[in-house]
């Protein structure tokens, strides 16, 4: 059992060095319930080389794991705008924003005091 | 706090920082220790500038003109203030919200749901729901639940079987934290050797499951979450005692032991001294006996790093005494003495758990499962004896990652067991041993909008039954908002122990006959089942109040069945029958919550079975056609200590129940079908604080009694003596009370 454990420990640090590329980052995301989160996740997801996209209703915070050759934090952050979501550095278009459902108006200070 | 404009980003390979810095720690409060916490957020109150600390708590981040206010928060601890006059380092502890008090950060979850996050149709019980009924063990646990039928205990065992889309339980995979534990010899027996308050939450899967733990599931999967030393209160007491005799105890230690290390001891003592003959048939009504068993758990987590285990040792001796009321344990037993039943058990439990998750790429984990116990049960009843040991070995490892990204996961792994079984059946002696290896692998695939599945196979090499495959498909569909379509199918195998899976079949006269088909367990062959499951939920607003409606239909087919076959009088056969018996269930639900706190749960269920028998295809024997449950629930408004009153009640009504043949002498020759009853339960509790709670409850409020539970009483050696035909409650209306009291 032992020789098994030791196996089966490099075989997961043997994967683990093949995805090396990978970088951990996150940005904040305005949004305010559990739509915002499937929407904001699966705008980040389906960027081309995000693995994993992460967003907490509480801190905001979008957690994301993604392969630097392939995109960058700034083309996600621009996808997650085009739904209709505000990071600090892309603002979300009007036409994306009037496109979320009215429970998700996170700009919206009546909506806000209604989700806590 | 969340219209501050805070960006913050984190690249863990390249963490460089200019001049003119400010560092730090942030801790966590709560242990005595301080570990570091990870992930909080670190900002000076204009906003403009802020981080979350790093694994091990640390920070760094661009001073100011000092002073200047500098804000920690975190999801579930209170956040602080503080102003900085230095560029000295930083200790700063955060406490958790929950030592706060009037701080309600989650909203309290009802306390039963289907997930309509998972593609398997899963069933969450949590542990307010387990707190509904008088469940002592895990039999219990199921009794304010709809979709599995809690039968009722006979005299002898004094045990409550489950049954899931009609099927007995020795068709559920039954585990506790992923490790299978009513398995071979514990399966009559076993899921009352669960203590109820050791139980944090059950996920009860119907239908195909995962391939994962294995290959034997046919009806469904059923995970008992315990509790957990770092997470259980510190200090758990309850007592419980019961009018027909039953005490029980449950003691919950658990501490830190370091700050990485926790560990709980958990210890249940039950005892049923009362001897009790309500229907003064000479027989009690429920068997007299006492259970010890003690459990110690040790849990070990490093988030930092990504490490989790659990280490368990668990020892139970349990002893039970039934048969006639002037029945003594150490007398003879002979034709000329009284009847008499003794299920003596000892068992010992180790298992661990191993996992960890890479810190880097959260979506990859590694676990390792490994468990062993031994299983020594001696019984006797009456003049026939059955002593059974069962020493089994179990090793799983599991490896999870995605492939491209998140919607893509995969799990992967082996596992084997290994199981000898020494079996004494009054005179004939049986002694096998399995062997089985197997490797699996599980896709699942989320477009994170209207599909998902999970399709799962494995293949497993067993020295009795060979080499074979084990597929498994579950898919999920969102038509449209607030509707959810799952379809499942799977293949299940598994030998069965007739013995051990019928025990009461040795309380009666019956004669025990095998049909031989040259195969390698008790002369039978292993049994192989497709299951096919389709269901659908609906979500509404009824006078704006949530309303779900569900429909499910299972199928099961027996490609290989090992009937059980009680039809012909005074006798008990066993043979295989191929692709002739198959199970339908239907299950309607309702659940509606008319006003805040007050929920209301209604279920019918339609069973239609079809047994090959020798004698003909048949519905099985006391397996009522039709079933209704419902269940009201009410909470008052929790009050600013906690206090809080809790009512429930549930309703289940029984169908008609076919009796099998009886022989001209048995007491109920002639008849063919059982009553349709109904039962009712309620329980009421009183929360004094949130440490302190007290219930009561009465099982079989209107005291509904099965007349004739033992038939031929009078002559236990005789050829008709049967104490299986049990369809409803023997002991009648039954009052119960308890306390819990937590620090």
């Amino acid at each position: 059992m032992k020789k098994l454990l030791i196996m089966a420990t490099i075989l997961a640090s043997g994967a683990l060095m093949a995805q090396s590329k990978s970088a951990k980052a996150s940005i904040e995301v305005d949004g305010v319930c559990g739509m915002c989160k499937a929407r904001i996740e699966k705008a980040a997801i389906k960027v081309p080389g995000v693995k994993s996209a992460q967003w907490s209703v509480a801190t905001h915070e979008l957690a994301l794991i993604f392969d630097e050759n392939k995109t960058s934090l700034d083309s996600i952050a621009k996808k997650v705008a085009d739904v209709g979501h505000d990071s600090p550095e892309f603002t979300a278009p009007d036409q994306a924003y009037d496109k979320v459902s009215p429970c998700c108006k996170y700009r919206d200070d009546e909506v806000i005091k209604a989700h806590q | 706090m969340k219209r501050l404009l805070l960006f913050s980003v984190l690249l863990w390979a390249t963490a460089g920082f200019g001049q003119g810095s400010i560092s730090g720690v942030v801790l966590e409060g709560n242990s005595e220790s301080n570990t570091g916490l990870p992930g909080a957020n670190v900002y000076w109150v204009d906003g403009k500038d802020g981080t979350i600390t790093d694994f091990e708590g640390n920070f760094r981040l661009l001073t100011r003109t000092l002073p200047a206010d500098l804000v920690f928060s975190f999801v579930g601890y209170a956040t602080d203030t503080i102003t900085v006059s230095s560029n000295k380092e930083i200790r700063h502890v955060l406490r958790s919200a929950s030592t706060l008090d009037q701080v309600t950060l989650v909203k309290k979850r009802t306390s039963q749901f289907r997930s309509s996050f998972s593609t398997q149709n899963v069933i969450q019980i949590s542990s307010d729901e387990l707190l509904k009924a008088a469940c002592c063990n895990l039999s219990e646990s199921f009794e304010t639940n709809p979709s599995i039928d809690v039968n009722f205990s006979d005299a002898i065992t004094g045990t409550k079987q489950i049954k899931m889309l009609g099927l007995t339980s020795p068709y559920i995979l039954i585990t506790a934290e992923n490790i299978p534990v009513v398995r071979g010899a514990a399966q009559s027996l076993g899921l009352s050797y669960v203590p109820g308050t050791w139980v944090e939450s059950i996920q009860m899967t119907k239908g195909a499951g995962s391939v994962i733990n294995g290959y034997e599931s046919i009806a469904g999967q059923i995970n008992a979450e315990l509790q957990k030393p770092a997470t259980d209160a510190p200090v758990f007491l309850n007592l419980f005692t019961a009018a027909n005799g039953r005490q029980e105890m449950n003691v919950h230690l658990n501490s830190r032991v370091t700050d990485r290390w926790s560990t709980g001891l958990y210890v249940h003592g039950n005892q049923r001294t009362k001897t009790v003959d309500r229907n003064d048939d000479g027989f009690l009504d429920t068997p007299k006996g006492n259970q010890i068993n003690v459990m110690n758990r040790w849990q070990y987590s490093d988030p930092t790093n990504g490490w989790i285990s659990f280490i368990n040792a668990r020892v139970l001796r349990d002893r039970k005494v039934a048969g006639e009321t002037s029945f003594e344990r150490d007398q003879e037993i002979t034709a000329a003495n009284p009847w008499g039943s003794i299920i003596d058990t000892d068992r010992i439990d180790f298992s661990s758990k191993l996992g960890h998750v890479n810190p880097e790429l959260t979506y990859q984990s590694l676990g390792v499962q490994s468990a062993y116990s031994y299983h020594d049960q001696r019984s006797i009843f009456g003049l026939r004896t059955y002593n059974i040991k069962h020493q089994s070995a179990y090793l799983n490892v599991l490896y999870n990652s995605i492939i491209s990204d998140t919607r893509h996961k995969i799990k992967t792994g082996v596992n084997a067991t290994y199981d000898r079984y020494q079996e004494l059946v009054v005179t004939d002696v049986y002694d096998r041993q399995e062997r089985a290896a197997g490797v699996f692998f599980e896709y699942a695939y989320d477009n994170l909008d209207q599909l998902s599945l999970t399709f799962g196979l494995r293949t497993d090499v067993h020295n009795l039954m060979g080499v074979f495959v084990t597929p498994r498909l579950h898919v999920k569909y969102l038509p449209w908002e607030q509707t959810t379509l799952r379809f499942s199918a799977g293949r299940g195998k598994r030998i069965p122990n007739i013995f051990s899976e019928n025990l009461n079949l040795f309380a009666s006269s019956r004669a025990i006959e095998i049909t031989d088909a040259g195969g390698d367990f008790y002369g039978l062959d292993p049994e192989i089942a497709w299951n096919y499951g389709l269901s659908i939920v609906q979500k509404f607003r009824l006078a704006n109040r949530p309303l779900e409606l569900s429909f499910d239909v299972y199928r099961t087919d027996f490609v290989n069945h090992v009937v059980v076959d009680w039809e012909v009088p005074q006798m008990i056969r066993f043979y295989n029958k191929r692709n002739e018996s198959w199970t339908q269930s239907y299950q309607l639900e309702a659940s509606y919550s008319p006003m805040e706190r007050f929920d209301l749960r209604f279920a019918y269920k339609y069973f239609d079975i079809n047994t090959a028998y020798n004698s003909g295809d048949d519905r099985p024997p006391l397996t009522p056609k039709h079933r209704v449950f419902a269940n009201v629930a009410y909470q008052t408004q929790e009050k600013s200590k906690g206090q809080q009153w809790k009512f429930d009640a549930t309703l289940n009504w029984l169908g008609q129940q076919r009796y099998p043949k009886f022989d001209s002498g048995s007491d109920l020759f002639g008849t063919t079908q059982t009553p349709s009853l109904v039962t009712v339960n309620t329980q009421i509790t009183k929360v004094f604080t949130p440490k302190i709670d007290w219930y009561v409850g009465v099982e079989n409020i209107t005291n509904v009694q099965q007349p004739n539970p033992v038939l031929n009483a009078t002559e236990p050696f005789g050829s008709n003596f049967d104490t299986t035909m049990v369809y409803g409650p023997i002991f009648g209306r039954m009052v119960y009370t308890g306390v819990r009291y937590k620090i």
